[in-house]
């Protein structure tokens, strides 16, 4: 047959047809495989489960060595909402024993973004936090029937001593906050709130892992991604020893119960806080595993706000416990010598105005007055000094200077301890009182009263003992820390920092001998510990809301000072009734391990009455 | 026996040899990387597809090997009765086949199964190379043509009842050797154009500039310009189509004015410029006294009714989820639980490859089984996900180098049967990778067929060795010395 070259030419036709569909193809290949990189992730998306791997918490040790808080296991349920199918609720609900309304409420909440912002329907949501190991056990014979369920192993906290609630902090979940501020978190994380928990977050958690697990088209877990080489390992927390002695902070809760204040005791020599006591306390085991939420709503709600830490938020009139500042800066600036004397007969009496004092002699020196806690003898120191115009031009410029020697030695600002929270206090500088006076219209006798710790001042128990300690080293304090060690890190450079105040050491010595004389001759003697040469001082502070405060703060021994301390008890009425026999029991607590026979009975006075009655909250 | 041996070897194509081994092996590897699961050792595992495989490999070895062996004239003086023989079992098939998800189309024997269907288009290609090959054959002749369409079509409607549409679509492939033989270009261009119509009339049928609907705009104006076209085509004239474009923008001018005034329904300004062109060709036609040039107005009329039938068709002939895999193939369906889910992930198994791939065996959307029939209709999948653009595209340029092979090796058969037979292998091949490709890619609709030599599957395999080694056979005798 003849060929018909015409329609041979139709070869090319063909193709060149064959050879545009290939170029098509080419090209849709291009795009998918090159220019789009969305298909990656999709493809990662489908077959990697991403399991997080949580890290055992750090553990918390006191100063002792003995175990504080440690870790138990819990479970979390998971779910992957997408691949959950054909589910049998009722089963499932009865595995974990909750009710159909729970469940239901618990799966609203997880799909809401304002509970729960990272909300995703490909990556595992909590659903149930914090089975016991006898609950998981239920729920895994039944687990293989609920396709999407995961379960989570997670690390919560377990305590050998159960006190110092707030001291210790617990763990929570985090909130959307808490994922804003840091990308670390992911939704159902922990992490610490209040206290250590929270402060030393960052050492405790650890690094999460990562486990890389393939997962199969019908949600079936098929081992892990390329043997687990990408899977990230995660890094124990670290541990933390306290500068907290566990005996001492539980004798201190035991002492303070039923009653609302607070006892900071700090050992001098290096500013580690050796117990803070805040009362009225509370478990922290009851802020952990399933029962946390009730349980912390309980707390929130309770009248006496035992989730107020009042060692460092609480924000007292120090009441006499200021005087021995007020020596110091008196002495320091040469308004008085030690042997000054100034005239009391039933307190300050200037320009008809007048401050009570109780009986005592007349006229007294610088020692006896702190040791018999003399109102009129400051009240005079103050009033010399800023009227003295031979040295300070204005009442405002000395003022200025008094309020400088007061934030040396501590008070008016945070002292930095590493516990979230700290309030500052408050001292008055003169432009407070000009605002509050107007301008020049304020002199000495207006504001008399901050030399014996009312009026505008006000400290936390914290500054109160962190004055104790300076006095106890004669002029110098190390900000106070309660974490003495952090495994594989140097604590922060700020807790070995000395810190000198404004005023030489050897005024400081005056002071020591006058607050020894307050316990063997004056409103302390109740406080003295034989052999151990406690010294000390007595405040009753007055305050608007009811009963006078009782307040002590104090160290001992007088010349190897091992600890010092406050003590603030409010509304329990004089110093000497409840915060020095508390302090001083502290104090013997530390020093001998043991209360001596002949105190027990008042270490039983103290632990068995009930101050909380006066503190003016009403019984609902 | 022992000298036509040494001389059938030293004949054949190598190069088509060398292609199809490549293929197959290449293939054999993908079917191992698709069907891996982790706990799988080896791919002699016969209990493994991949294992299988070889097996229906070694089957297809021993098949081409015969098919060498034998006479190509047999083929030809047999092609009737084999032809005859094979829609018997075809319609036979309908009422013993068990079925197998809705389609009656694999025949159980003892152990194993097949499937007529994928060997009955080498009785077809025969049948069709023996009919168009005789003396004098012209396909000019309307009877002959449509002897030819029978051929190809009674195949088609047997397996369509079997209900394997995908496969029987295969069929229309054939219209491309129709067309070598002398089939007028105007019915192949009319067949793809409708297709065009159909896809673009339907994709924006929902799309409204205004008053005016965008899908019948489209239709309308590509109808246009072939009117256009043709007239000028066939009207050698000059100034015709000048002419015709002056009538057209006249139109548009005007309905632009008109525009400004009140919102016009821009498919009305199109049925204007249509009719006014169509007049113009029938004036032309009178006076020319051409009958010829009646042609491009009937197009255009047969077009018109065709784009008003498109959305009948749609919506009351075809199927349910027939409509639902068109229009997830164009786009106007997002529906990836569904319909769409095969395709969606075979794009993300493909588009996560990236240049390079993630490797052999490290496929992650085939391997955890996220793409469905990853080792059959969707095994392109394995290949772009594990072996990137790179090989991917090295998979398409080694098959249109098979294909090229296959148009050359029927070009130089002195004979038309050999010519004719060899550009049906070629069509099918075509169809086939043009269809599963496409598929996989997103491009075309999901039509469930194989992608030659590399889907698993015996039947598939042999029916597409026997195709192409009966065409070596036929390509080594061309000389006349075996």
């Amino acid at each position: 047959m003849r060929k018909d070259y015409n329609l041979e030419k139709r070869k090319y036709i063909i193709g060149g047809f064959v050879i545009v569909i290939a170029l098509i193809y080419i090209a849709r290949l291009f795009t998918l495989q090159i220019v789009d990189s969305d298909y990656r992730r999709f493809a990662e998306g489908n077959a990697f489960l991403k399991k997080a791997q949580y890290p055992s918490r750090g553990l918390i040790y006191d100063r002792e060595g003995r175990l504080m808080v440690y870790n138990q296991s819990a479970y979390d349920v998971m779910m992957i909402p997408r691949e959950v199918k054909e589910f049998d609720t009722l089963a499932f609900c009865q595995a974990i024993d909750i009710t159909k309304e729970e469940f239901d409420e618990r799966i609203k909440r997880m799909k809401d973004g304002r509970y729960n912002p990272g909300y995703s329907s490909y990556t595992p949501q909590l659903l149930i936090s914090q089975m016991s190991a006898e609950e998981y056990g239920r729920l895994q014979e039944v687990l293989y029937k609920f396709t999407g369920i995961y379960i989570q192993n997670r690390v919560i906290r377990e305590y050998k001593y159960d006190i110092a609630g707030s001291l210790l902090g617990n763990i929570r979940e985090v909130s959307s906050t808490d994922i804003q501020n840091d990308p670390y978190y992911k939704s159902g994380d922990y992490t610490g709130d209040l206290g250590i928990e929270k402060s030393y977050e960052k050492y405790l958690r650890g690094e999460k892992g990562l486990e890389i697990l393939l997962r199969d088209s019908k949600g079936r877990i098929k081992g892990e991604y390329e043997n687990g080489i990408y899977n990230e390992a995660p890094v124990s927390g670290k541990n933390l020893t306290l500068s907290i002695d566990a005996e001492l902070q539980a004798y201190g809760e035991y002492l303070m119960q039923n009653k609302i204040g607070a006892i900071v005791a700090i050992e001098p020599s290096s500013g580690e806080v050796l117990a803070l006591v805040s009362a009225p306390t509370y478990k922290p085991s009851t802020l952990v595993g399933r029962e946390r939420g009730k349980n912390y709503a309980k707390l929130v709600s309770n009248k006496y706000k035992p989730l107020y830490d009042r060692t460092i938020m609480g924000v007292y009139p120090p009441g006499s416990t200021f005087k021995p500042t007020q020596s110091l800066i008196f002495m320091q600036e040469g308004i008085i010598s030690p042997s000054t004397t100034y005239p009391c007969y039933g307190g300050f009496i200037s320009g008809g105005l007048k401050v009570g004092c109780h009986a005592h002699s007349s006229p007294i020196a610088m020692q006896p007055a702190l040791a018999t806690s003399c109102n009129a003898y400051f009240c005079y120191g103050l009033k010399s000094m800023l009227d003295n115009r031979q040295k300070y031009n204005r009442t405002d410029e000395a003022f200025t200077l008094w309020k400088d020697y007061m934030v040396s030695m501590g008070y008016g600002y945070k002292l930095g301890i590493d516990l979230p929270g700290e309030k500052r206090g408050f001292i008055p500088n003169s432009e407070y009182y000009d605002k509050y006076y107007s301008k020049g219209r304020w002199r000495a006798l207006t504001i008399i009263s901050v030399a014996i710790g009312q009026g505008e001042v006000l400290a936390t128990p914290l500054q109160i003992a962190n004055l104790s300690a300076t006095i106890a080293n004669r002029g110098y304090y190390y900000t106070p820390h309660v974490v003495k060690q952090i495994q594989d890190y140097e604590i922060d450079s700020t807790y070995t920092q000395k810190h000198t105040t404004m005023i030489d050491s050897k005024y400081y010595e005056h002071i020591v001998s006058g607050m020894r004389m307050a316990v063997t001759d004056g409103t302390c003697r109740i406080g003295e510990i034989p052999g151990k040469e406690v010294c000390g001082k007595t405040g009753t502070a007055q305050n608007p809301h009811g009963r006078d405060h009782s307040a002590f703060m104090g160290f001992a021994p007088k010349d190897k000072p091992e600890i010092a301390i406050a003590v603030y008890v409010e509304n329990a009425g004089f110093g000497a009734t409840y915060a020095v026999p508390i302090g001083s029991l502290m104090m013997e607590k530390y020093l001998n391990d043991t209360i001596a026979t002949d105190r027990k009975p008042l270490e039983e006075r103290m632990a068995n009455s009930n101050t909380i009655i006066y503190s003016g909250v009403k019984k609902h | 026996m022992a000298s036509r041996n040494t001389n059938i070897f030293t004949l054949i194509d190598k190069p088509t040899v060398v292609l199809y081994l490549l293929l197959i092996f290449w293939g054999w590897f993908t079917i191992y990387a698709a069907s891996y699961n982790f706990d799988d050792t080896s791919i002699f595992n016969f209990d493994g597809r991949a294992g299988k495989q070889l097996l229906w490999m070694g089957c297809a070895s021993v098949i081409a090997f015969i098919i060498l062996m034998l006479d190509t004239r047999l083929l030809e003086a047999y092609a009737y009765p084999i032809y005859g023989v094979t829609i018997l079992i075809l319609i036979l098939t309908i009422f013993f086949a068990p079925n197998v998800k809705g389609s009656h189309s694999w025949l159980v024997l003892g152990p194993v199964s097949i499937q007529p269907a994928e060997f009955s288009k080498f009785a077809v290609a025969l049948c069709l190379a023996r009919f168009m090959s005789s003396y004098n054959f012209t396909l000019k002749r309307l009877s002959n043509f449509i002897r030819a369409v029978l051929i190809i079509m009674v195949p088609l409607l047997i397996i369509v009842l079997q209900k394997e549409t995908g496969t029987a679509l295969v069929y229309l492939a054939f219209s491309l050797v129709l067309f070598r033989e002398g089939m007028s270009g105007l019915i192949l261009v009319a067949g793809i154009g409708s297709i065009t119509y159909f896809i673009l009339a339907l994709k924006y049928a929902e799309t409204f500039w205004g008053a005016t609907c965008v899908g019948e705009l489209i239709v309308l104006i590509l109808i246009n310009i072939v009117l256009m076209i043709m007239t000028a085509n066939k009207y050698k004239k000059r100034g015709t189509f000048k002419i015709m474009s002056i009538i057209t923008l006249s139109v548009v001018a005007i309905t632009g004015i008109i525009n400004i005034f009140i919102n016009v329904n821009w498919v009305y300004a199109m049925y204007t410029i249509i009719t006014a062109n169509s007049v113009y060709t029938l004036i032309v036609s009178l006076k020319s006294n051409s009958i010829k040039l009646l042609q491009p107005i009937l197009v255009a009329i047969v077009s018109v009714f065709f784009m008003f039938s498109v959305n009948y068709i749609f919506n009351n002939v075809l199927e349910p989820h027939q409509q639902s895999r068109i229009k997830v193939s164009f786009g106007m369906e997002d529906d990836p639980r569904g319909v769409g889910y095969n395709v969606n992930q075979s794009k993300i198994a493909i588009g996560s490859g990236g240049f390079i791939g993630k490797g052999y065996l490290a496929g992650t959307q085939t391997k955890l089984k996220y793409v469905p029939e990853q080792d059959t209709d969707f095994i392109f999948c394995t290949v772009g996900e594990e072996l990137g653009f790179v090989g991917s595209t090295s998979l398409i340029i080694l098959y249109i180098a098979f294909i090229l092979r296959i148009i050359t090796i029927s070009e130089r058969q002195r004979d038309a049967f050999g010519r004719i037979y060899g550009y049906c292998v070629a069509s099918i091949f075509i169809f086939h990778l043009a269809i599963n490709i496409g598929m996989v890619l997103g491009i075309s609709p999901v039509i469930g067929i194989p992608l030659p030599f590399f889907s698993y599957g015996g039947s598939s395999l042999w029916g597409f060795t026997i195709l192409l080694f009966t065409l070596l056979r036929i390509d080594a005798s061309r000389t006349g010395r075996i």
